[in-house]
């Protein structure tokens, strides 16, 4: 349940919902862009976020979940501030990927599709990122490694605070 | 404009702009369905409504909740050909809404006038048995009937389900609709409508529904 009591954060949040929406001139068809800037500024789309959007858009709440919840570019759940992507496609698969992602999963101590309880790290899996001949390929915050090795990834991670 | 068409052998006067469904209900010809309800726009998401359509001496199958109708079309409700894609829609929905091995509601009913063997499916049945089979009634009812948005689609695939808003449900306690619209019995015999308990978007997001 959402508090009728305005805490300072639930201002922040409806602030940058009405910023948002007023930059698509509150245009319904716009949902989904609406939803991306939101999520690209908060990392996750939080239960706030959209009651506030469905109320400032004047689209149903149902219907603004019914979108959050189809694509898998939202995530309805936290997510740490830095999101490492590990690739599962054919070709990275085929290049030892599934062992890359037991290496990383041990190293974080976190499974896939986790975020690590200091909120530093997602890790999620996706099917192909369209570089096959880089694979086996990580991205984390959108910079691609190539056959990362156990020193490298220990790099990446420590310098991803 | 009235348009004549032939439903079943049957002479049908229509107005422009009906459907099939509508105009084959108003000739006292029943059309079996899962997803139509009067109120609300046509959906199309069963197909036990399917029927041969013949215009111009070609053959179409076509769900007839959503077509509109047209001068001279030839309809047959009943064939060999709709009776076994009837059958085989209520196999492939029946393991979805199986508890102890039965059905029930109109499922029950339809399986039994087509002859369909719900258990056909069972052993190749890898998605959760959820009792739904996303005819969505009763999301539609109470978006386009009511007005409150309380109950809604979440996900995609075999993770989609109806979860309700308990926030916007403070209409639910007396209005309960979508209690005699629900084919196949879920809702009245998993929601109380008070706490949703196993029924909310928030038992949606803990992977519990």
């Amino acid at each position: 349940m959402v508090s009728k009591t305005k805490s300072p954060k639930l201002t922040k949040v409806s602030r940058a919902v009405s910023k948002t929406v007023g930059s698509y001139q509150r245009d319904k068809d716009m949902l989904i862009q609406i939803l991306l800037d939101l999520q690209s500024m908060f990392g996750w789309l939080s239960r706030e976020v959209l009651t506030e959007v469905s109320e400032q858009l004047e689209v149903p709440i149902t219907q603004v979940y019914q979108i959050a919840s189809y694509y898998k570019a939202f995530s309805l759940m936290p997510r740490g501030r830095h999101i490492i992507k590990v690739c599962l496609g054919t070709a990275c698969q085929v290049r030892g990927s599934p062992r890359l992602l037991d290496t990383i999963s041990a190293m974080l101590g976190m499974k896939p599709h986790e975020t690590s309880e200091d909120m530093r790290f997602t890790l999620e899996t996706v099917n192909c990122l369209g570089c096959c001949a880089m694979g086996p390929v990580v991205v984390v915050d959108e910079k691609y490694h190539t056959k990362p090795s156990p020193s490298d990834l220990r790099k990446i991670f420590e310098s991803a605070k | 404009m009235t348009i004549t068409l032939q439903i079943d052998g049957k002479e049908v006067n229509a107005k422009e702009g009906m459907t099939v469904l509508e105009a084959a209900k108003e000739a006292g010809i029943e059309i079996s369905t899962l997803c139509y309800h009067e109120k609300l726009k046509p959906y199309g998401a069963c197909r036990i409504c399917s029927v041969e359509v013949e215009r111009k001496g070609r053959v179409r199958i076509v769900a007839s909740c959503g077509y509109p109708v047209e001068q001279g079309l030839v309809v047959r409700t009943r064939s060999p050909r709709i009776d076994k894609i009837r059958k085989v829609i209520i196999e492939l929905v029946a393991p979805t809404t199986m508890v102890d091995g039965e059905v029930a509601g109109q499922i029950k009913k339809l399986a039994k006038e087509y002859g369909a063997n719900i258990h056909r499916f069972e052993s190749r049945f890898r998605a959760k048995p959820t009792r739904c089979i996303l005819c969505g009634q009763c999301v539609r009812y109470c978006d386009e009937v009511v007005g409150e948005h309380a109950i809604g689609f979440v996900g995609r695939g075999i993770e989609r389900r109806a979860a309700f808003f308990p926030e916007k449900a403070r209409a639910c306690l007396t209005c309960q609709a979508c209690f005699d619209l629900c084919p196949t019995g879920k809702i009245p015999s998993e929601t109380d409508f008070v706490v949703f308990d196993g029924f909310s978007v928030d038992d949606y997001l803990a992977g519990k529904l």
